[in-house]
């Protein structure tokens, strides 16, 4: 990484307190830093805390319910400790997001212009009229055909993929440095898919912002990410640059998911599959948390927390049987 | 002969009516739709959202009745049968669903969701019910003793599963499979991909398989077709399809999977514009308005999906001009060596691993 990140994670850890007094480990020790201009893919199945973890970044989790450690610095702030006030200036501004669902991230009342142009009257201040103009200059930038016209039409009068762009006009309405994008592609169709992750190489090279792109999809990562953290049961299993992920990973979580896809080039008959169920996150395994579906666990997997240590340059793997080539030489 | 013929199906639903009731505009969701199955085999139909595929898989089971066309199963004409002789065809034919949240009843014991189309077809007497349960139960991977629980109390790749086994109840020759593993994680995904393989393999069972996943499909398809717009535009033994698509959609379509490997080359065509909507579908191709290869002949005059001596049928005026589709389809490369041994160890389970040079330093493994 280089000498200062855009924005670091230390320690972050997040537990649920549930109405019937149970108390769920979301998140557990995440570490994460991002540079300047770079993409870090947050991996993971359903549940697995990528989701939360972004929450807490954006300061949008509940406050009754949820309890949060540790430190996220961004920008000079602690985010975390930084008041309500300060965090809304940032939201919106530095700090942008985008969702899996566009429909439901838009408000169905308001025309797309009302809802970008609040965004930019908000953080930036101006007229009405050259906010106007800012919002259609956007809409035009994520490539909207006719923004002049477009800008007062409702919502449900645009198709899944247009919303999605106007997600992403309104994110970028005032520069942000971090854009934590959810599943920005998963409710969209393969070839709108190719025109937004190809929207958001663009903007990233025109911008210079940094992203952290959460998904499910191997496939986007590899295309879209410099570096990438796998989760698992609300821990970093493995963190690693893109190439050496994909390469030589170096968590069996990983190895199952890779092994999990198919593949275009030849015809497996058989796909690996990750056998047995996520530990429940209201009694975490006092080992390592994969333990139970690993095939390659050892004794002392079960005793005590295995710890994420340096495999290789930049390379982290959280497993004592790391590296895992000598497995099978 | 083949298990499934589909000749010319269409189906056309109203959008808006006028204040007495008179159709106005109609949705074209499907629009001569024409294909063959055999038993045995899969075939994947895949597209867009909104592109007719899940109308079509409908149509074949009779829960929507087609505008025309003819469905022959089995040399049985669907469109002729009564109420019985329905009931009768949905013991042979069956569908699960995308969702396998909202699929399965939640006031029914999966012993009850299993034992009702037993119950309800007459296949096996009562008292041999519930060993029959516990068969199927078996047989897609789960425990008989879970017949007693309630769907609430199972994960997504479990409930997908029980949705299976209650498919195969009835004994069907043919399952069609609506995105059945879109709602499911990569590592469930795979499973229930395998499943449905074996199973194939096990009973004999065709497949239609609806799905936007195209990795999905190269992996389980014999057979695709590509539909836009209601209309097929291509169809072709799945590796023909993959190794060179024809049609500039499904070029485009295959062009833009996003493979596992970074820096991947690709040549990548990513499509302009919007799709058009179904209610006013453009006149001559479907697919003109979004297609870099137009011509003017492309507005005016619909093409006909023609197939070349090997059953590989493209609907476009220009299929023989346009360039080499070869090197479209982004490859993944593959895995490393050393990585695809690690796989196979990871998918071998612990004896595999230790059998790879490497002593386990614990004795048995104990339960965390």
């Amino acid at each position: 990484m280089s000498p200062s990140p855009l924005i670091e994670i230390r320690d972050l850890r997040i537990r649920f307190h549930g109405d019937d007094g149970r108390v769920t480990h979301a998140v557990d020790s995440v570490d994460l830093s991002v540079a300047h201009g770079a993409t870090l893919g947050l991996v993971g199945e359903s549940g697995c805390g990528k989701s939360v973890t972004s929450l807490a970044i954006m300061g949008l989790l509940p406050k009754q319910s949820a309890e949060i450690s540790g430190a996220i610095r961004f920008d000079g702030f602690d985010l975390l400790k930084t008041p309500d006030q300060t965090l809304r200036d940032l939201r919106g501004n530095r700090l942008a997001m985008i969702f899996q669902e566009p429909m439901t991230s838009l408000n169905p009342s308001f025309t797309i212009g009302d809802q970008i142009i609040e965004t930019i009257l908000r953080h930036r201040g101006g007229s009405r009229k050259s906010a106007r103009n800012r919002a259609i200059e956007l809409l035009r930038r994520v490539h909207i055909p006719s923004p002049e016209r477009r800008i007062d039409e409702y919502p449900h009068k645009l198709s899944g993929g247009m919303r999605q762009r106007v997600m992403i006009a309104m994110a970028l309405a005032c520069d942000p440095r971090l854009l934590i994008a959810d599943e920005p592609t998963t409710a969209l169709d393969v070839t709108l898919q190719a025109q937004i992750l190809e929207l958001m190489r663009e903007l990233k090279a025109a911008s210079g912002a940094a992203i952290i792109l959460i998904t499910h999809d191997l496939g986007v990562v590899a295309e879209v990410c410099d570096e990438v953290a796998v989760m698992y049961a609300g821990e970093i299993v493995e963190r690693a640059p893109v190439d050496e992920l994909f390469s030589a990973p170096q968590h069996p979580y990983t190895v199952g998911l890779l092994g999990s896809i198919p593949r275009l080039d030849h015809r497996a008959e058989q796909l690996a599959t990750i056998e047995g169920m996520v530990p429940n996150m209201a009694q975490p395994p006092a080992g390592c948390r994969f333990a139970a579906r690993c095939p390659f666990m050892l004794d002392a997997c079960t005793k005590a927390p295995p710890p994420l240590l340096e495999v290789g340059p930049g390379h982290l793997s959280r497993c004592i049987r790391a590296p895992l080539e000598l497995l099978v030489s | 002969m083949a298990l499934l013929e589909v000749e010319g199906l269409v189906k056309h639903f109203v959008a808006e009516r006028s204040l007495f009731g008179r159709a106005l505009a109609h949705v074209k969701a499907v629009d001569g739709v024409s294909f063959s199955l055999d038993a045995g085999k899969t075939l994947a139909l895949v597209g867009e959202s909104g592109c007719g595929k899940s109308t079509v898989s409908r149509l074949v089971l009779r829960l929507i009745e087609p505008d025309a066309g003819a469905v022959r199963f089995d040399g049985r004409d669907l469109l002729s049968l009564d109420a019985n002789g329905l009931r009768a065809f949905r013991r042979e034919a069956q569908i699960i669903f995308q969702d396998p949240y909202a699929s399965l009843n939640p006031r029914m014991t999966v012993g009850q969701i299993l034992t009702e189309p037993l119950a309800l077809h007459d296949l096996v007497p009562a008292p041999r019910r519930s060993e029959r349960v516990s068969e199927l139960l078996r047989l897609v991977g789960l425990e008989p003793r879970l017949a007693r629980r309630y769907p609430h109390e199972f994960s997504g790749g479990q409930r997908q599963r029980i949705a299976i086994a209650r498919a195969l109840a009835v004994e069907p020759k043919l399952i069609i499979c609506d995105e059945p593993v879109s709602a499911l994680d990569v590592s469930i995904r795979s499973q229930i991909l395998n499943l449905l393989s074996e199973l194939q393999d096990r009973l004999g069972l065709a497949y239609i398989f609806v799905s936007h996943d195209l990795a999905v499909v190269k992996h389980i398809a014999d057979h695709v077709a590509v539909m836009n717009l209601g209309q097929i535009v291509e169809t072709a033994e799945a590796d023909a399809l993959f190794a060179a698509p024809r049609h500039p959609y499904s070029r485009a379509l295959l062009s833009a999977i996003p493979v596992p490997k970074p820096r991947a080359k690709s040549s990548r065509i990513v499509l302009q514009g919007e799709i058009p909507s179904a209610i006013n579908p453009p006149p001559g191709c479907r697919f003109h308005t979004r297609c870099p290869y137009v011509v003017d002949r492309c507005r005016s005059e619909m093409p006909r999906l023609v197939a070349d001596g090997i059953g590989h049928a493209t609907a476009c005026h220009r299929t023989s001009e346009l360039p080499s589709s070869e090197a479209i389809v982004p490859m993944d490369g593959g895995f490393s060596p050393v990585l695809e041994k690690l796989v196979a160890a990871f998918s071998g389970g612990p004896e595999a691993a230790r059998g790879g040079g490497v002593r386990s330093l614990g004795a048995a493994p104990t339960t965390p």
